[in-house]
């Protein structure tokens, strides 16, 4: 079990330093100077040469390099380009609102596409069957960012129930107790609730066809000859080995998850890693594309692990056993 | 054939797609043929649904700001839109069938390297990296298809790698290396016309998928840029005016939609047909 995370967490690591040298050379061979970017127009070549030797981007591309790696693993990951912030505190200030959304997104959909897909599995063929089917596919879908923007419509524009975005309101530093727990939330939602929304047709759809396959197999048949209620043949016995490819499925859609996040971010403004990495990406900040995509790959990278942890606790005799 | 219109859902996705396809090819016939236009911008501008303007024409789904009919831009957008689906998924199946086959037919280092990097890109936050690839270069719809087409291969290398393994060791292939077939000719005639049932699936699902991810690029600007209309581009520019005009970033979703879904019903119904023993 051990030797077996051992080799996950190394994978994981070879994996994360991939996508950041990836990241450092993709920013290097893109067209587009930062430096000119900063500067404007007006600099004059002196200028120009003076801040690029300022900021080292004279060097070779190796030194560059392991130059950032070393201050990366060190603690230093720079100062913003664009905003002349230090990374480290822009990305600290973020990366929780992420999880937050992210994590609260995973919970109910998967929570509600389980729910749902049992419900279907269980009555399949019936009408309630293909009305969930219809919903699910539907929602699968979804664009994330046009779901959440008929959401504000609705739901901001006519209704003028909540916020449309921002993770809080201007006056949430004077607010207390829970009138800040109230805005914290009416903040949280809208991207929420899109988020969970295009998660679960998802869950639904794989959750129904896994539960269909596992009510087929002669322990369920044997369960209902023992005289066992439908509901807990169906909760008990078919649903908890219904999960175990669910839980895998999981690790896999948290990249999904995490790209649908930043989209989501897009639109909400919310204050997340994806919002700073779009805004980074369209600004050249390099310091701080490096920095997002190296924590975004984290953050992918360890919920995977996660999974795999999960799955194996699920389900007994995927523990050790598994190799590939 | 027959037997997955018989299937409801493939009827459905089928006609779905082939109405939009008809809409798309006969652009022209089927709209006022310039989804650029604009006339007299203050009069025309904002136009609700169903209205005719001063000029008498009508407009079934309204204008924008510009005063450009949101049905004409609709029709030319699903052009881009399925054009870029289409070849991306094109390219994404060259690539995968290519990796994984020789993947699956060949042992040793090769298939090691292969299959390493297929897991490696497997593990890439795709937004991340189709976000810098098109944030860094100009963006444009070529360079769409370019990307989404390198960032979509990987699960069909792991499908035909699987396929491959499985079928190289079937009597079928052995007798055609016996016969003298050149180990090539028996994976490119015997072989991978063998493997492709699963891929045709994942590419029917694959289309969907690639025309939300275009939509999303162009939704961020990064995609097709304006005035070339793109449901992408054009839910972009209606957010900008949900209030006042809520129809023009209506449309295109409501259109994103309907395809991806017929697109995932179709890949539902194609899996069905093709491999009756996968059961549902």
């Amino acid at each position: 079990m051990l030797a077996r995370l051992g080799q996950r967490v190394l994978a994981g690591i070879a994996v994360v330093f991939g996508v950041v040298i990836l990241t450092f050379l993709l920013l290097h061979a893109a067209p587009g100077d930062p430096v000119r970017l900063l500067l404007g127009p007006n600099a004059t070549d002196a200028q120009i040469a003076a801040q690029r030797d300022a900021l080292g981007l004279n060097r070779p591309l190796a030194a560059q390099f392991a130059t950032w790696v070393g201050r990366f693993g060190r603690g230093d990951w720079g100062t913003s380009i664009a905003k002349g912030q230090q990374v480290r505190q822009l990305l600290a200030d973020a990366w929780p609102a992420t999880v937050r959304l992210v994590g609260l997104s995973l919970i109910l959909s998967y929570l509600l596409g389980i729910v749902l897909g049992a419900v279907q599995a269980a009555r399949s063929g019936s009408r309630t069957d293909t009305v969930i089917s219809v919903l699910s596919v539907t929602l699968f879908a979804m664009p994330g960012y046009w779901l959440g923007l008929m959401l504000v419509l609705v739901f901001t524009y006519w209704a003028r129930w909540l916020p449309a975005f921002g993770a809080a309101g201007f006056d949430a530093d004077y607010l207390s107790g829970r009138a800040w727990l109230v805005d914290r939330l009416r903040h949280l939602a809208l991207p929420l609730a899109t988020l969970t929304l295009i998660g679960i047709g998802g869950v639904a759809r794989f959750v129904r066809g896994s539960m269909l396959e596992v009510l087929h197999q002669p322990f369920i048949t044997s369960a209902r000859a023992k005289g066992l209620t439908e509901r807990r043949v169906i909760g008990h016995h078919a649903l908890r080995n219904a999960l175990t490819p669910v839980v895998t499925l999981l690790g896999l859609s948290l990249p999904a998850l995490f790209s649908g996040a930043v989209f989501i971010e897009a639109v909400f403004a919310w204050p997340g890693v994806g919002r700073i990495l779009v805004e980074a990406v369209q600004a050249r900040d390099y310091p701080v594309v490096m920095a997002a995509t190296a924590v975004s790959a984290l953050l992918v990278v360890a919920g995977n692990i996660l999974a795999d942890l999960l799955a194996g606790w699920v389900d007994p005799r995927l523990r050790g056993a598994r190799s590939a | 054939m027959t037997r997955l219109l018989r299937d409801r859902r493939g009827a459905f996705g089928f006609l779905v797609l082939v109405v939009v396809l008809v809409c798309a090819l006969g652009a022209p016939i089927v709209t006022n043929g310039r989804p650029n236009e604009q006339r007299d911008i203050v009069a025309t501008r904002f136009l609700p649904p169903l209205s005719t303007d001063a000029n008498g024409a009508f407009h079934p789904l309204g204008t924008d700001r510009f005063g450009r009919d949101v049905w004409t831009r609709l029709v030319y957008g699903a052009r881009v839109s399925l054009l870029v689906g289409v070849v991306a998924v094109l390219v994404s199946v060259a690539l995968g069938v290519m990796v994984g086959a020789v993947a699956g037919y060949w042992r040793g280092p090769v298939s090691v390297l292969l299959l390493g990097l297929t897991d490696f890109a497997l593990a890439l936050p795709r937004v991340v990296l189709l976000l810098l690839l098109a944030a860094l270069w100009q963006p444009s719809t070529v360079l769409v298809i370019v990307v989404l087409g390198l960032t979509g291969w990987m699960s069909i290398a792991r499908l035909v790698h699987g396929e491959v393994r499985s079928l190289a060791a079937r009597p079928f292939a052995e007798g055609a290396i016996a016969l003298g077939a050149r180990r090539l000719r028996v994976l490119a005639r015997h072989i991978i016309p063998n493997a492709l049932t699963p891929v045709i699936v994942a590419a029917a699902l694959g289309i969907g998928n690639t025309i939300m991810l275009e939509a999303g690029l162009s939704y961020l600007g990064l995609g097709v840029q304006p005035p070339t209309p793109s449901w992408g581009n054009m839910m972009a520019s209606g957010r900008d005016t949900l209030v006042n005009a809520p129809w023009v970033a209506v449309a295109p979703g409501l259109a994103l939609v309907l395809v991806v879904v017929a697109c995932t019903l179709l890949g539902d119904a194609l899996r069905d047909v093709l491999d009756p023993s996968a059961g549902r």
